[in-house]
């Protein structure tokens, strides 16, 4: 079946709308409330509309089916004035403060203006007048810059199933918010920054860092060192594909930041093996000596967020390890000053993640003193003069947290936390390394809900579930609640695709990216000497020196955390 | 939004009128909800029907006749509706009683709805045993005391209140009384939907049934498939009274027809337009009309579950509504197995928290399921896929109050009240400058000069009326050359107004068009849901330079320019909203631009080239003159302008700079000889 656009023929299939139909041929027409994961088109912006012959009045082509034999304009003259009306009309109550702004560059309604040639003021009225929402340590809210087209909303209520922000008032005085227009950090918000890389303006952003990072760097009195967690140099190669390689670019972190001013840069995945050591001891001694099943995971802090304001009576649950920027947080302010002389300075820890709720947990738990996202990565090298791209600014990391196994690496994708911690506690149980077959790589992949069976010794077969994303935890807890779960261990990660696809990721991540950065990781795993987080020599050494073994007294004190129910006003 | 949920489970206890047309008439009587009877209705007329007995004859005959007359005695009737309450109906109720009290008459109150005449409010009703039922007018809490002794004290019937009286075949010898519906404002009505408006006591089953209620319910469950009820309503070419004026029969039939194990209808009472009070009339007024016609629109599509969906600013109607719904649970008439049919059918009521764009269809499914009230692009249309994605029907109540009459005098009868063609009555809220205000209900198709003029007595004395708005606050204003205009849907298109829900505000030539347009767009900026970008923010920019035309502009250049720059793109914009909105409401939301710029383009120029207010309606663009000869030159104007924009010396003659002068009228204010006058 077929349509014609502007003249040119168009297959599509049943069910595709126009503007779908139009984008698989190459046919731009722009949108600024379209998204994948609406159920229901939104058709709010109207700047998708099209003329179709034998039609009275012009179409969204975002809500319109294709229907066999339709003939649609999307560049007409009359579409073309009318989407610049549309345009034109939302540049007149946005705030004209672009160079001020933290999208300046990368804002879809500045990239629109331009395509569509706004080139002059025609209305001089009210702008709004909504006040900035600054209460969270890890979001901002601009609703001035909000143009409502509801994106963020259904990502919220759709995607992610949280529903923490819907449309508040009524007409001009519409705005974006949580409940009662109150502060992020008192709403239902779990802070996972979907919406922010939904959002096309500034309207919702993160809490940046980059000054605070400088800061601390520009102090005599502070050592400043940085941890980077495994999905970030995963993204970062997309943007800079002469690193080639995930360890280069890592490497390239490394030394840009060593450039900028940083003592020492450290591999988070170090940690993410040193969470699995305590993880999947923890999740031994419930399967074996009773404790609350299933074990969820708790390196994701919008699942924890979730939990905690949520469902409260889930929290004995949760692993109560600390996630890996947390326990690398405690690892390096501990162990650090022993190995390196502070010379009596301050030590300041900086991690970079692809994680908005990352700022959250860190304000929460101490431990870290600043977070970046991913995002803010280029924009600290911008601030100091530094590029990725420099050849040769490669540095190795540093010990004692640099050493990594593939395990640890795959924690940046949806399945990688499952993945390694089945891989170390059927060590731990049967005392053999599992050889893995083809099914452990069935908890990999974006599917929804993922399942695995793994008989670890006779009359004990572990029930594993991995949930890619918090949307789809629904089914899940509703087992736990009605006690009816068949699962001893599941994982959670709030973000489609895990951290790859995390809040602090690119504006530019899809499904598509998120696919790409997750094999990135897989290939990593696949030729990394260390396979198994217990192969970590770094890491068993720690044990050795300091923690004796996984569930100590000193790893509880260090390593492991509690959860705060939330106050439900 | 906030909501509040009115289940019409029938749990109002004591509270609940007892019916008695439907108490049994004797032992051999067995319905009960319980064991429903399906000559339950029938019998009400000319029972008993499932046996022979002159004893149980008479007495249900004897009952019919008193419910028919409303009670027994001496029966005094208030017009206590919303509308009348305002005018003081229940201050009124209470000095009846004081009086009846005092005097020791024995007479029984009932509290009706409204008649219609808001221009002759309150309507106080007389039925004296032997006695015609008289009605009269224009009774206040202040003069109720003089009409009630003349009528009690000194029986004096006919005195100065007398509006008409009530055809009573059992009376004779007061034929020089004029008939109500021989009155001017009633004569050339057609009183279809209103029919017992303001008649009968809307709280009361048993005045409902004796005048023919759920008649139409009986004959379409017991004697008509689903199929046929909805054919007939097609055949009726009745058409949605709330607006958009879709086939109502189609809409039912496409319903039908979806397959779902699940079906709504629903009532949409949210009537929100300014100057619009049909609906209300009808809830308060005659609530089992329209629960008589959900139910038969429930049977004709196959939904056990009904809503009205009510604005929660007409606590009345919603009171009367629960009232109604209790009673008719009380005897059956909703619930399971509805007169032994096997149909069953509950009705809830669910109130709006007073957005206007809940009156959208899709915006009160979003309501009704406990979201915000915000439409949503259609298809899927609610028939197909509507409350909780199920089939769901959704009529104005107007719509529905038509539904019992078509079923019981059949569709022609109904396809042949209307005029050139179309079907049906229409009711019409008449308001503004105009001699006679209040609900008027015409044939569909006839001309608005008969509207205006024949019923509504024309403009005030002195004035002359200018235009009539229609439609809503996104309707049109059609100017007074164009009064012969037929008021159906297709003609009034043709001038870039719309049927609408009936709001008919009239105006003279004191009204300014521009001044009616910025009030309109006002409105509507205040009430877009701010979903879609061409009505929320156009609105608020049409509203904008509508503003900036109806004020002086003062100060620089700059200004001026951009004055002007902007009125160069209300055309524009007021294009773009309409073709680009998402739903009916931002579609026509330009309207109230576009249909004055057609017609008062004239009044739009003198406002921008001219800086004046041809009405002289606009207080932004007054100007004030000093007449010479008055002004002693006491200087307080000088001192009050804000503007130093009055000049003059002492004790000499002051005058204004017209370009600096603002219009505020403080100078007006302050000036003891009367010297400053508005320059025109």
């Amino acid at each position: 079946m077929s349509i014609t656009i502007n003249g040119r023929t168009v297959d599509f299939n049943p069910g595709d709308t126009v503007l779908k139909a139009a984008r698989q041929a190459g046919i731009h027409i722009p949108s600024l409330c379209a998204l994948e994961c609406a159920v229901q088109p939104a058709g709010a912006c109207r700047v998708c509309i099209v003329e179709v012959e034998g039609m009275p009045r012009v179409q969204t082509s975002c809500t319109l089916l294709a229907t066999h034999g339709m003939v649609v304009h999307t560049h007409s003259p009359k579409v073309l004035k009318l989407r610049r009306n549309i345009v034109e009309l939302l540049l007149a109550s946005h705030p004209d403060d672009c160079l001020y702004c933290g999208r300046n560059g990368n804002c879809e309604l500045a990239a629109l203006a331009l395509q569509l040639g706004v080139r002059e003021r025609h209305y001089l009225g009210a702008k709004k007048a909504h006040a900035l929402d600054v209460s969270s340590p890890a979001l901002m809210r601009d609703p001035n810059k909000c143009i409502l087209c509801g994106r963020c909303v259904t990502v919220c209520h759709v995607q992610q199933k949280v529903g923490a922000i819907d449309f508040i008032g009524r007409g001009f005085r519409t705005q974006v918010a949580p409940g009662f227009a109150s502060g992020i950090n008192v709403s239902g918000c779990i802070l996972c920054g979907q919406c922010v890389r939904a959002c096309p303006t500034g309207a919702l952003m993160e809490k940046s860092a980059v000054a605070d990072v400088l800061a601390a760097l520009a102090d005599p009195n502070k050592v400043v060192v940085a941890q980077v967690a495994p999905a970030v140099p995963a993204t970062l190669l997309e943007a800079h594909p002469g690193l080639r390689t995930v360890p280069g670019t890592l490497e390239a972190v490394a030394g840009a930041f060593r450039r900028a001013g940083f003592q020492a840069v450290f591999d988070t995945t170090w940690a993410a093996d040193l969470t699995i050591m305590e993880e999947a001891s923890e999740l031994v001694q419930r399967v074996t000596s009773g404790g609350a099943l299933p074990m969820f995971t708790s390196c994701s802090p919008g699942w924890i967020r979730y939990v905690e304001l949520h469902r409260p009576d889930l929290i004995p649950h949760l692993s109560t390890c600390k996630s890996p920027q947390q326990m690398a947080g405690s690892a390096i302010k501990a162990f650090y000053p022993q190995r390196v002389d502070l010379k009596g300075k301050g030590l300041y820890v900086v991690s970079v993640m692809p994680c908005t709720a990352k700022k959250y947990e860190a304000h929460d738990l101490g431990d870290v003193d600043a977070v970046l996202t991913t995002r803010e990565v280029e924009d600290l090298l911008a601030r100091c003069g530094l590029s990725l791209d420099t050849p040769g600014i490669g540095v190795p990391l540093d010990a004692p947290f640099a050493e990594s196994t593939g395990a640890g690496r795959l924690f940046g994708g949806t399945g990688g936390v499952m993945e390694a911690a089945v891989r170390t506690a059927y060590k731990l149980v049967t005392g053999h390394e599992l050889h893995e077959g083809p099914k452990l790589t069935d908890l990999r992949g974006t599917r929804g809900v993922k399942t695995l069976d793994v008989q670890v010794a006779a009359g004990l077969t572990l029930h594993c579930a991995v949930v890619n994303g918090l949307g789809e935890v629904g089914p899940i807890l509703a087992e736990v609640t009605a006690g009816k779960s068949p699962y001893h261990f599941v994982e959670v990660m709030t973000c489609p695709g895990g951290c790859v696809g995390g809040g602090g990721q690119p504006y530019a991540t899809d499904g598509h990216t998120v696919l790409g950065r997750l094999d990135r990781l897989y290939e990593v795993d696949r030729n990394a000497t260390h396979r198994r987080s217990h192969e970590n020599e770094e890491v068993q050494s720690l044990y050795r020196d300091h923690l004796e073994a996984p569930l100590s007294e000193q790893s509880h004190h260090l390593l492991h955390r509690r959860y705060t129910p939330g106050e439900r006003d | 939004m906030l909501q509040d949920n009115h289940s019409s489970s029938p749990s109002m206890g004591a509270a609940i009128p007892a019916s008695v047309l439907i108490t049994p008439c004797c032992d051999r009587c067995t319905h009960s909800p319980a064991t429903p009877c399906r000559h339950l209705v029938e019998c009400l007329d000319h029972g008993p029907i499932c046996h022979t007995d002159d004893l149980c004859r008479t007495r249900r005959a004897d009952r019919l006749a008193t419910a028919r007359r409303g009670g027994v005695g001496t029966l005094i009737f208030v017009g206590a509706g919303t509308c009348g309450r305002a005018n003081g109906a229940l201050k009124i109720i209470s000095k009846i009683k004081e009086f009846l009290t005092e005097k020791a008459i024995a007479a029984t109150l009932v509290e009706t709805g409204c008649v219609g005449y808001c221009q002759r409010e309150v309507f106080v009703d007389v039925q004296a045993p032997g006695q015609p039922r008289l009605s009269y007018c224009d009774v206040s809490p202040d003069n109720v005391a003089e009409l009630l002794d003349a009528i009690f004290v000194q029986g004096q019937w006919v005195n100065p209140f007398l509006f008409g009286r009530y055809p009573d075949e059992a009376t004779s010898g007061w034929e020089q009384v004029p008939l109500v519906a021989d009155a001017p404002f009633f004569k050339q009505q057609r009183k279809v939907v209103l029919e017992q408006c303001g008649v009968i006591d809307p709280t009361s089953l048993d005045a409902a049934l004796a005048r023919g209620a759920f008649q139409a319910a009986a004959k379409a469950l017991l004697t008509m498939t689903p199929e046929e009820t909805c054919a007939q309503v097609l055949a009726s070419g009745l058409r949605g009274r709330g607006g958009a004026g879709f086939p109502t029969g189609r809409k039912w039939q496409v319903a039908l027809s979806t397959p779902s194990a699940q079906k709504y209808v629903i009532c949409n009472a949210d009537e929100g337009d300014p100057g619009a009070f049909m609906d209300r009339a009808v809830l308060e007024s005659d609530p089992f009309r329209l629960l008589e016609g959900l139910l038969v629109a429930g049977y004709a599509i196959g939904a056990s579950r009904g809503y009205i969906y009510c604005r929660a600013e007409y606590p009345l109607a919603i009171q009367r509504l629960q009232e109604a719904i209790a009673q008719c649970h009380q005897v059956g008439l909703l619930g399971e197995n509805i007169l032994d049919s096997v149909f069953s059918f509950d009705v809830t009521i669910k109130q709006g928290a007073g957005a206007f764009v809940c009156g959208e269809e899709t915006a009160i499914l979003a309501s009704i399921e406990g979201g915000r009230g915000m439409p949503r692009v259609r298809p899927p249309y609610p028939a197909v896929s509507g409350l909780h994605g199920k089939p769901t029907v959704l009529n104005n109540v107007e719509t529905l109050a038509n539904i019992a009459p078509i079923l019981t005098r059949g569709a022609p009868w109904f396809a042949g009240l209307g005029v050139n063609g179309a079907a049906g009555t229409k009711v019409f809220a008449l308001s503004g400058t105009i001699r006679n205000t209040g609900l008027v209900e015409v044939p569909v198709g006839v001309p608005m000069r008969q509207i205006i003029f024949d019923i509504g007595g024309g403009a005030l004395p002195g004035h002359e009326i200018k235009a009539v708005q229609i439609g809503g606050p996104s309707g049109g204003c059609i100017p007074t050359p164009y009064m012969d205009i037929a008021v159906d849907y297709g003609s009034l298109q043709t001038l870039g107004a719309m049927m609408g829900s009936g709001g008919l505000v009239v105006m003279d030539e004191r009204s300014c068009m521009v001044d009616v347009a910025r009030f309109f767009m006002e409105f509507i900026r205040n009430e877009s849901c701010g979903k879609c970008t061409p009505c929320r923010e156009g609105t608020t920019r049409m509203f904008e330079i509508l503003d900036e035309i109806t004020t002086k502009p003062v100060g620089d250049e700059l200004r001026r320019l951009e004055r002007f720059r902007g009125i160069l793109k209300l055309e524009e914009l007021a294009e773009t909203v309409k073709e680009t909105s998402l739903c009916g409401l931002g579609q026509s939301a330009a309207n109230p631009v576009l249909s004055t710029l057609r017609f008062f383009r004239h009044e739009y120029e003198a406002h921008i080239l001219e800086n004046r207010c041809p009405a002289g309606a606009c207080t932004g663009l007054r100007t004030y003159r000093i007449e010479t000869a008055l002004c002693i030159g006491c200087t307080l104007c000088k001192k009050a302008c804000p503007q130093n924009a009055i000049l003059g010396d002492r004790k000499q003659a002051h005058y204004i700079v017209a370009d600096r002068c603002i219009g505020c009228g403080a100078c007006q204010t302050v000036c003891r000889q009367d010297a400053v006058l508005v320059a025109l």
